[in-house]
């Protein structure tokens, strides 16, 4: 089956603001991510919405640093 | 072509805060029960509530539910069921410290009560001065609810199908309900869920308009499922609108910009907040900044090349200032409009937010529709709560923290209405033709011939909506409005997709919540157009005043043939004297 396909709607989100940016960067990256990245967007998908937007917006920043590249481009959009 | 079948006592569709509040009640009564869910329960829309639950708890100032019951009745400009009403604001108290008892972290008083802020609208004794009346954790009250009634639910025994997509109602010749059918979208699998009691909350369905702060999930699925099922939809001409969204977008942007010196611009730069409200300007309150707004466009004074926004200056109060008394908003601006406000203004727009209107069920939660006699007559086997419900308590407009407790008090009244309805009997067999209104949906996707777009219908349908139907409504553009969605729909009937696989195909489920959305969309344009008066978030130019002598009643709407019905407000409590109709003044 198709990665991108489940991780397209992995990305349907509780918040709007989580949908336009996550939705907008499947379409703009994912084709670009190797395979290390795709499973570190994966975790950062498992965070709540609240939280993710939150990192997402650089509000916070993670404890774990290995997932910051890819938070790097999200936050670029 | 024969599908499978599962039985349970109970099936809920949606794991927003109603459908989990409602299916706790459910497993703890140890009945069987089903949730699905398009997402994880825990991204559900009910995630993005910020601001608290209502109560009268009396906890930082004297409160009683009279009190909160008056607020809710002015705030639904008379629209909303007294009975309804009653019941609601009584019982709070009792399920908000129910929900403390699961383990919700609320907010603290000192000595360690259920801390509780002022809110607009919340008011002591019948309107004279504010009060603190709203529970809150932090400003992630619906995350810390949703997280609370899942563990709850997990450890009740509450059986989860996450990312399924609920299609049709499944009824017998008699109307009763029977169950649901609903696919599967990772594998594509179409299973029959059949159930004594089928309980929708499937949330709001802001996604009808181009401009909505509702996330890409809220698609009406549940209120498509009854309009098809020949069941009404009532009172849909009534959406809570928010005057500044980034346009295209969706975010909300805080009246607090106003407060801190921003204005709005139309195209020529002129400021013209000031023809409208001479005084108070840009700090005028609500309807009257986003009616101005609205007919700056419907003049052809909007902003940008299709002439549909306005403009929200506030480079003049200096980068500073921006970021120290509007943290967050200039990283909002450039996220969701490539705009950097501290330069340039952002455009902005009337954006959807809360639907009041929904399926009409009473306050135990039971779907209703009329008995013919002017009464209601419950459907059996369906029931409703939440956004998608019209129970009514919102009426035409809805207060503030009311529907996070909506949520609360009609999950779980649905929920004990089941119980009390359950009948110990096997399940009846099911019609031979039960399921072949959503089976013919999906051959028809997977046979369409140069079918339309479905990302051009659908886009189609949020400017038509946007444009005709928006937050201050002109007759003429009302009429029009009516004529394009009718097209729209035809076209709707023609969707066609590209990619016919079973796995993970989200093209299908977007084609799927198209036919969901049409139907509110319909319901929304044709019901706004027929109500010739203004109460609460409908507001018409032509008929600027409330109308109680012919419009103190409720708008069904059916979809065969987009008919219209009405049925009375229920204007009298349960144990109270009513609250007669007054001008609202805040």
């Amino acid at each position: 089956m198709s990665e991108v396909d489940r991780i397209r709607w992995q990305c349907r989100r509780g918040l709007l603001e989580l949908d336009l940016v996550l939705s907008a960067f499947v379409e703009r990256h994912f084709d670009r991510l190797d395979a290390r990245q795709v499973e570190l967007f994966k975790e950062l998908l498992e965070q709540p919405d609240n939280d993710l937007l939150d990192l997402v917006m650089g509000r916070t920043e993670l404890a774990d640093p290995r997932c910051k590249p890819v938070l790097e481009l999200l936050r670029a959009g | 072509m024969a599908l499978a079948r599962r039985e349970f006592d109970a099936v809920v569709v949606g794991a927003g805060g109603s459908g989990m509040r409602a299916a706790l009640e459910l497993a703890e009564a140890n009945l069987r029960v089903a949730v699905l869910s398009k997402v994880f329960p825990t991204r559900s829309h009910t995630v993005a509530a910020q601001g608290g639950v209502a109560a009268s708890l009396g906890n930082v100032a004297e409160d009683n539910w009279h009190w909160h019951m008056y607020d809710t009745v002015k705030g639904s400009d008379y629209l909303g069921d007294q009975d309804a009403i009653e019941f609601m604001c009584r019982t709070a108290p009792e399920v908000v410290y129910e929900l403390e008892h699961f383990g919700m972290p609320f907010d603290r008083t000192p000595d360690g009560r259920i801390y509780q802020r002022p809110f607009g609208g919340h008011m002591q004794n019948y309107g004279r001065n504010p009060v603190e009346r709203a529970c809150a954790a932090a400003d992630r009250t619906g995350h810390a609810m949703l997280h609370t009634l899942y563990q709850r639910n997990v450890r009740a025994g509450t059986q989860f199908f996450v990312e399924w997509i609920a299609l049709d109602l499944l009824r017998d010749a008699e109307g009763e309900v029977l169950g649901v059918v609903a696919m599967e979208i990772e594998t594509g699998e179409v299973l029959i869920f059949q159930a004594h009691a089928t309980l929708l909350a499937t949330g709001g369905a802001g996604r009808i308009f181009a401009s909505s702060t509702n996330a890409f999930i809220n698609t009406g699925d549940g209120l498509g499922m009854v309009a098809r099922a020949g069941l009404p939809l009532q009172d849909m001409e009534f959406f809570q609108f928010h005057p500044t969204g980034v346009y295209g977008a969706g975010v909300l942007i805080t009246e607090g910009v106003r407060g801190e010196g921003g204005f709005l611009l139309n195209k020529n730069g002129e400021r013209f907040m000031e023809r409208y409200a001479p005084t108070a300007k840009d700090l005028a309150s609500r309807d009257v900044v986003s009616r101005a707004m609205a007919t700056e466009i419907k003049e052809g004074r909007g902003a940008g090349k299709d002439a549909d926004h306005i403009l929200l200056k506030l480079d003049h109060l200096g980068a500073e200032v921006i970021h120290k008394r509007l943290p967050g908003i200039r990283d909002i601006a450039i996220k969701f409009s490539n705009v950097d406000p501290v330069k340039d203004p952002i455009p902005v727009v009337p954006t959807a937010h809360y639907m009041m209107g929904g399926i009409p069920t009473n306050y135990h939660g039971q779907v209703v529709v009329p008995d013919g006699r002017g009464g209601d007559q419950v459907v059996r086997g369906l029931y409703a709560a939440g956004e998608c419900a019209c129970v009514s308590v919102h009426g035409a407009n809805r207060l503030g923290c009311n529907s996070l407790l909506d949520l609360l008090v009609f999950g779980r009244a649905a929920g004990r209405r089941v119980i009390s309805d359950l009948r110990e009997e096997p399940h009846k067999p099911l019609p031979s033709d039960a399921a072949d209104r959503p089976l013919a949906r999906l051959a028809r996707l997977e046979t369409q011939k140069a079918g339309e777009s479905v990302a051009e219908v659908s886009a189609e349908m949020r400017r038509v909506m946007q444009t005709h139907c928006g937050v201050f409504r002109f007759p003429d553009s009302l009429a029009e409005g009516v004529k394009k969605i009718l097209t729209v729909a035809e076209r709707a009937q023609r969707t066609g997709i590209q990619d016919k696989s079973k796995v993970f195909n989200t093209a299908r489920v977007e084609a799927l919540e198209v036919d969901n959305l049409i139907e509110v969309a319909l319901a929304t344009m044709i019901s706004a157009e027929a109500r010739k008066e203004s109460r609460g978030a409908h507001d018409r130019s032509d008929y600027p005043k409330r109308d109680d002598a012919n419009w103190m009643k409720h708008t069904l709407w059916y979809k065969e043939g987009n008919r219209l019905a009405y049925k009375p407000v229920k204007a009298k409590p349960l144990t109270v004297e009513p609250f007669e109709p007054k001008t609202r003044v805040y």
